[in-house]
């Protein structure tokens, strides 16, 4: 049990952090922090998966996490029968060109010996290919963005429900990571963050440009919710019976029935938002745990300790006969699938897909330091990172704010530096990531909880 | 005529505007590689640096508006530059003392500094907000165009007009003053052979009585300067805005790779390949094929290979073609 102490603590303290925000904020900013860290943690699990597991770098946590959102659209939104009618076609022709090219150029590379006339007749393929694409697609892409571009103006997904495309968005995000891995993963590792970092940026602008895709940077909103609706929640009277129960005692201290009424009222709005992010905290709980439970048996078994050899010492691991580049290309999907179920997590959340808000600053480099404060290679200590940093990434603001006001004081109100620093209080959260990140790098490279070796 | 007309319009629209963002990104490119090369690190906290600099630069230049002084016709700007550097070169400084010669010093792996690197950038980004704010803001002043397109068009009676902002020539040739000095330093001088030494062979360089601070330090200098004069000549020519400079290291990334890391006259290069590769793709040639083909072979469609739109997208993909062919990049020729 000793050995577990500083991970109980740990998680103890994070709670208590979140609880206090509840009782001094309001508990739908508590919960809707709880939600983030839960989205993040599974991200962080996702990294920590290929730079613990495995030491790959991977900065395109960005693009996998727009695929996985990219996934909840094409799944959960219903389909637009106007634009299928007008384009569909075409469309249906430019993936079976594309499924045609790839393999054409597998073909190729398979049957024809390393050479300059290879190269040739791969450029040729693909030339040849993305012109057919682009005659055949062109026109379809404008008939299908004219069909009611205000409200559609894309093909629309599946009309499945939402929670198929977790699933769907792991898939999406391990494809690519296969693709980016055949690609990528010879480079040395630092070659390999830059082209991760750029092939996401790649993919990211692709989905923010192909309106008929998903809309693009016009965003699709009202997206399904695995959860109940607050409008739903606030005129059902079980819900309503529910709350009067809860604050029963409140509500007796109030005589007149029409106040009692207002103040009932006001209880359910409120509870109701509660509500909803009490079940999505639930849902992303469940996948939290489940995944923790999975990555840590595989952390202990003779799989993980193959891929702590591989980490440590290739060479050594592969003149043990072990295949470096099968497992490296293998974690690398697993750990970018997860990143996919965060991703498509995270867009359920917000019940909007917004192509825009798919930065590297956001999305690749805060998920990055929670696994280097968390620690590398401990799956508690990753989860703990999503926490910690997502909580002061949120409270940073305010509590910089409250800094300001203390040392500032002294100072009259209409002081050009306090009205200055007042205005730049949110840009404070960059300082204290950053220097948190140093400050972790430097005295305590291994993170918070730092990597368990079990001996048995 | 129609032949000169079609000259003329690519010049306008595709080369000179690739020349200038060409220069923009070599510089930083070469700032990149230089780190690289010497330091042995991948510093994602290069946009951000320019960013310092351009910043610096921008307040000095408000400041002499203020005070009245200019430079007539060129922009204050330039004035602001040397001052801007040594702001710029004592901020790496500070930071190399503070941050990177620990990790130096214990010889730890590249991918740990890259990290740190990480940290420089979300601290540097944190100042610039704290200090500037996150808004666009212009400095140019002083003459804006060099050849205007009326003028063009009277002189020589040609229907296509030819534009010269004041901003494209400053770049250009303020590149080309830079980076002929630094190579002339880094290729003629005996300080310059050193740091060359240096980046071969840390070791055989120390055994011969080379000073790595003193590498270190010149390092830094010139990084410094590259990245004050890449940053403002990228401001005055766009505009200044933070979050721009951060989204630039990406491009400024590709080219220092395309040109093969650690080898700064093929970041020079991979600069202008990456700005060619960008405008040459994404232009639509419809108007210059009406000019040279007769009419009966004129296009319909715009004729553009891909839209504005995947600008950055070309330059990555520019990146994972050369990845997948040559790693070392195209220009291995001449190491650091």
């Amino acid at each position: 049990m000793k050995q577990y102490l500083n991970v109980v603590t740990a998680y103890t303290i994070m709670i208590i952090l979140i609880i206090l925000v509840g009782i001094f904020q309001s508990w739908s900013v508590a919960l809707s922090i709880l939600n983030y860290c839960l989205i993040s943690a599974v991200m962080t699990m996702g990294a920590n998966m290929q730079w613990g597991y495995a030491g790959l770098i991977n900065f395109g946590i960005m693009g996998y996490t727009a695929l996985g959102g990219l996934a909840v659209v094409l799944v959960s939104v219903a389909p637009v029968p106007q634009a299928w009618k007008v384009g569909g076609v075409n469309m249906m022709v430019c993936m079976a060109i594309i499924i045609g090219i790839v393999f054409s150029v597998r073909y190729t590379l398979k049957k024809i010996q390393k050479s300059k006339k290879r190269n040739y007749i791969i450029a040729g393929i693909i030339i040849i290919g993305f012109i057919l694409l682009r005659l055949i697609s062109g026109p379809a892409i404008e008939s299908i963005e004219a069909v009611e571009p205000a409200k559609t103006g894309f093909l629309g997904g599946l009309g499945m429900p939402v929670l198929f495309s977790w699933i769907v968005g792991a898939f999406f995000a391990g494809g690519l990571a296969y693709i980016i891995g055949k690609i990528a993963l010879g480079l040395r590792a630092d070659y390999l963050a830059i082209a991760t970092l750029l092939i996401a940026e790649i993919i990211v602008s692709i989905i923010k440009h192909e309106d008929w895709l998903a809309r693009g940077v016009k965003n699709v909103i009202g997206l399904k919710r695995p959860v109940p609706y607050e409008i739903d929640l606030q005129a059902a009277p079980w819900f309503i019976n529910l709350v009067e129960k809860f604050n029963s005692g409140k509500l007796k201290l109030i005589n007149s029935v029409s106040e009692r009424q207002d103040v009932l009222n006001q209880l359910v709005i409120d509870a109701s938002s509660v509500y909803v992010k009490l079940c999505m905290a639930g849902l992303f709980l469940t996948v939290v745990v489940t995944l923790l439970i999975i990555t840590q048996k595989a952390l202990y078994s003779p799989w993980g300790r193959k891929m702590r050899a591989i980490r440590d010492n290739e060479e050594a691991a592969s003149a043990m006969g072990k295949n470096v580049v099968k497992e490296h290309l293998l974690i690398f999907i697993l750990g970018s699938a997860v990143v996919g179920i965060a991703g498509a997590m995270m867009v359920t959340n917000d019940g909007l897909f917004t192509p825009g808000s798919y930065r590297p600053m956001r999305y690749t480099f805060v998920i990055w330091v929670m696994v280097i404060v968390g620690g590398t290679g401990n799956n508690f200590g990753a989860i703990l990172g999503g926490f910690v940093v997502w909580f002061l990434w949120v409270e940073a603001g305010p509590m910089a704010l409250f800094l300001i006001n203390f040392f500032t004081g002294h100072l009259p109100e209409t002081n050009a530096l306090k009205i200055h620093l007042i205005e730049s209080a949110s840009y404070f959260r960059f300082l204290m990531i950053g220097i948190g990140l140093l400050v972790i790098m430097r005295y305590r490279p291994q993170g918070i909880l730092p990597e368990k070796i079990v001996k048995n | 005529m129609d032949f000169l007309n079609a000259i003329v319009l690519l010049l306008n629209y595709t080369i000179i505007p690739a020349l200038t963002y060409g220069s923009q990104l070599a510089l930083g490119a070469i700032f990149v590689t230089l780190i690289y090369g010497v330091l042995r690190f991948a510093n994602f906290a290069t946009g951000d640096m320019m960013s310092f600099g351009t910043m610096v630069a921008v307040l000095l230049t408000f400041y002499f508006q203020s005070l009245g002084v200019n430079l007539g016709a060129l922009p204050t700007a330039l004035l602001a530059i040397p001052f801007a550097i040594i702001m710029m070169i004592l901020y790496m400084l500070t930071i190399d003392k503070f941050v990177f010669s620990y990790y130096r010093i214990k010889k730890s792996p590249p991918v740990q500094l890259a990290m740190v690197s990480v940290g420089v950038m979300f601290v540097t980004q944190a100042i610039i907000r704290i200090i500037i704010g996150p808004f666009d803001r212009r400095f140019l002043d002083g003459e804006k165009f060099i050849l205007k397109a009326n003028e063009f068009k009277e002189m020589t009676g040609l229907n296509e007009g030819l534009t010269i902002k004041s901003t494209q020539a400053i770049t250009i040739v303020v590149t080309i003053i830079v980076v002929s000095i630094m190579f002339w330093f880094l290729n003629k001088t005996k300080t310059g052979t050193s740091m060359r030494a240096y980046s071969n062979n840390e070791d055989l360089a120390l055994l011969s009585g080379i000073d790595p601070k003193k590498v270190v330090m010149l390092t830094w200098v010139i990084a410094g300067v590259l990245a004050t004069v890449g940053g403002v000549l990228y401001g005055l020519d766009k505009s200044y805005k933070p979050f721009v400079y951060f989204n630039n290291m990406l491009p400024i990334f590709a080219a220092a790779i395309v040109g093969g890391i650690g080898n700064p006259f093929g970041a020079f290069l991979g600069g202008y390949v990456v700005a060619f590769g960008e405008i040459f793709i994404t232009y639509a040639y419809k108007k210059f094929f009406t000019y040279l083909l007769p009419e009966s072979l004129e296009p319909d469609s715009l004729m553009q290979l891909l839209s504005t739109d995947y600008k950055f997208a070309v330059s990555f993909s520019i990146l994972v073609i050369v990845l997948l062919f040559r790693p070392s990049g195209i220009f291995k020729g001449m190491k650091l």
